[in-house]
């Protein structure tokens, strides 16, 4: 049974994808149109109001990595390695997944929070009997602000983890931060940034479809919508961390 | 209260709808027959199957068997986009209200214009304040909907139903939890908009003071079947048991057989009574 449901909730999630750029394409022919508002309301809400918590965040992670790191490879006397693995780690690895955590926690919540109340006081009724797809009002705007926001974010948390990292780490190598942050920028190639900038957009699409997922399964009310809410960033949090693994294989053959 | 003229055209035909919810039978072969202008009231106690054939009518859910005819088309077999241009002539005003709680009073409304019209933003001011005038909220279009009493909501929801000026209205219970004042001002709003529009409806509620005076035919159903149809003169004169129970609010389980009671409870296949 359980079984059953979890196949069919992946269907409705593929369902709800394939829905969402069906209507971004032909929507105008059938007066399903996409408003761009909504759209930079989304990367308002799910992407600059992130910044704050991923900017502190990434700084800890850099500086954590950098003193673990350094202890580490003090035994080797590779401390000067330190830079590169921080740089490495930290664009293909924990700036898209320690972000796809937290906007998971702060989206994903909300989308489903939203959505599965609005299925609770009919609303997603309403909006069926007015004409409106309740994909492309409610699935499609989230699902295309994450996949332009998350990479954004995604950049501004290698900055930010790379710096964190300097302000321990230059010091012990006896470096200036900036120095530091230079050759942190000329250790990458450009793959290394990329593969965490499609990470990210994986991520912003298993968040939105989680999400709006479990919204739309909803049952029982409000504590329902408490539920879902819970399931939406558990959920999201084990497939980010599913298809990161995946995708750390596939990118680095 | 007229009642409507025996030519006017069928603007609503459900035929022999059966629906399931599992195994259980929630409708089974209702028809229907509303005529232009015509004002229906769906009756029934509680589980008859009375919101679930709004349903089954306004295309949200698909049925088992039968078929359902709004303004000459099929409701379930039609393309997205005469089912799109079929929506516009229809407004539905939910029990709940539904009002998007996001938005405001005003935005609410305004909604099926800007997703529907090419009308300028100006335009769909104004025609969203007149909405509101109507059913008597004017100056209220910058409220949340959690601004907002009972009665307001489901005024409030009224014009975003009427606001595409619609040929058919629907309403799930619209004086259901609203005092008898303020469900006697929603009546009066149903008449009127009949009276001034021409709109044809389907009102599904059991307050029996509401159906009364709003009714030009009242549709009385009885486990998911169509017990009877008729004026509200003919139901109320009505010589069938179940008829005389709802209208004289009378339990079904007035005269309960003690042994039968005990016999089911106790019974290995215990099911709905």
């Amino acid at each position: 049974m359980w079984t059953f449901q979890a196949v069919e909730r992946v269907g409705f999630a593929m369902r709800l994808l394939w829905d969402s750029f069906y209507w971004l394409l032909v929507g105008r022919r059938y007066k399903q149109k996409l408003r761009l508002r909504q759209v930079v309301e989304q990367i308002r809400v799910n992407g600059f109001d992130a910044v704050p918590i991923v900017t502190a965040l990434a700084f800890v992670v850099g500086m954590m990595l950098s003193i673990q790191l350094l202890y580490a490879l003090s035994d080797f006397g590779a401390e000067s390695q330190v830079l590169l693995a921080i740089a490495k780690s930290v664009t293909r690895e924990f700036s898209p997944l320690i972000t796809g955590v937290i906007v998971a926690g702060r989206s994903g919540a909300a989308i489903a929070a939203r959505i599965g109340s609005q299925v609770v006081s009919q609303e997603i009724d309403a909006l069926k009997v007015i004409g409106v797809v309740p994909v492309r009002y409610l699935v499609l705007p989230p699902l295309l602000g994450l996949m332009i926001s998350m990479p954004m974010l995604i950049i501004l948390a290698d900055v930010m983890a790379i710096f964190g990292g300097s302000v321990f780490g230059a010091h012990q190598l006896n470096m200036s931060v900036s120095a530091y942050m230079v050759e942190s920028f000329n250790v990458l190639v450009v793959g290394d940034v990329m593969q965490g900038l499609v990470k990210s957009v994986v991520f912003g699409v298993i968040i939105v479809l989680v999400g709006a997922t479990t919204g739309f399964h909803v049952t029982g009310g409000a504590e329902g919508v408490g539920r879902a809410t819970t399931s939406a960033v558990v959920i999201s949090i084990s497939f980010i961390v599913l298809a990161d693994m995946i995708a750390s294989y596939f990118l680095t053959q | 209260m007229s009642e409507p003229k025996k030519d006017k055209k069928t603007v609503i035909n459900v035929k022999n709808l059966v629906t399931h919810y599992g195994q259980r039978k929630i409708l089974d072969g209702v028809d229907l027959d509303v005529k232009k202008g015509e004002i229906r009231v769906i009756m029934g106690g509680s589980g008859s199957g009375k919101s679930t054939l709004l349903w089954h009518i306004l295309g949200l859910y698909e049925p088992t068997e039968g078929s359902v005819e709004l303004l000459g088309q099929d409701i379930h077999n039609i393309s997205f986009n005469d089912q799109l241009k079929l929506k516009q002539d229809i407004g539905v005003s939910f029990q709940s209200g539904a009002l998007f709680s996001s938005m405001t009073v005003g935005e609410n409304v305004a909604l099926p214009l800007r997703e529907f019209t090419d009308l300028d933003e100006n335009t769909i001011r104004i025609i969203s304040r007149m909405k509101l005038e109507v059913v008597n909220l004017g100056g209220f279009h910058k409220l949340m909907p959690s601004q907002l009493s009972g009665g307001m909501i489901k005024r409030a929801a009224l014009a975003r139903s009427i606001v595409m000026d619609p040929k058919l209205l629907f309403f799930d219970e619209p004086s259901a939890g609203l005092d008898p004042v303020v469900a006697s001002e929603i009546d009066d709003l149903i008449l009127s908009l009949r009276d001034t529009m021409g709109m044809s409806m389907i009102v599904v509620t059991h307050e029996l003071d509401s159906a009364f005076k709003i009714a030009d035919k009242i549709t009385v159903l009885d486990n998911g079947k169509n017990l009877i149809t008729g004026t509200v003169e003919e139901i109320k004169a009505s010589p069938n048991k179940r008829v005389m129970d709802l209208l004289q609010r009378r339990s079904r389980h007035d005269k309960l057989n003690p042994s039968e009671y005990l016999r089911r409870l106790t019974q290995e296949n215990y099911t709905l009574s």
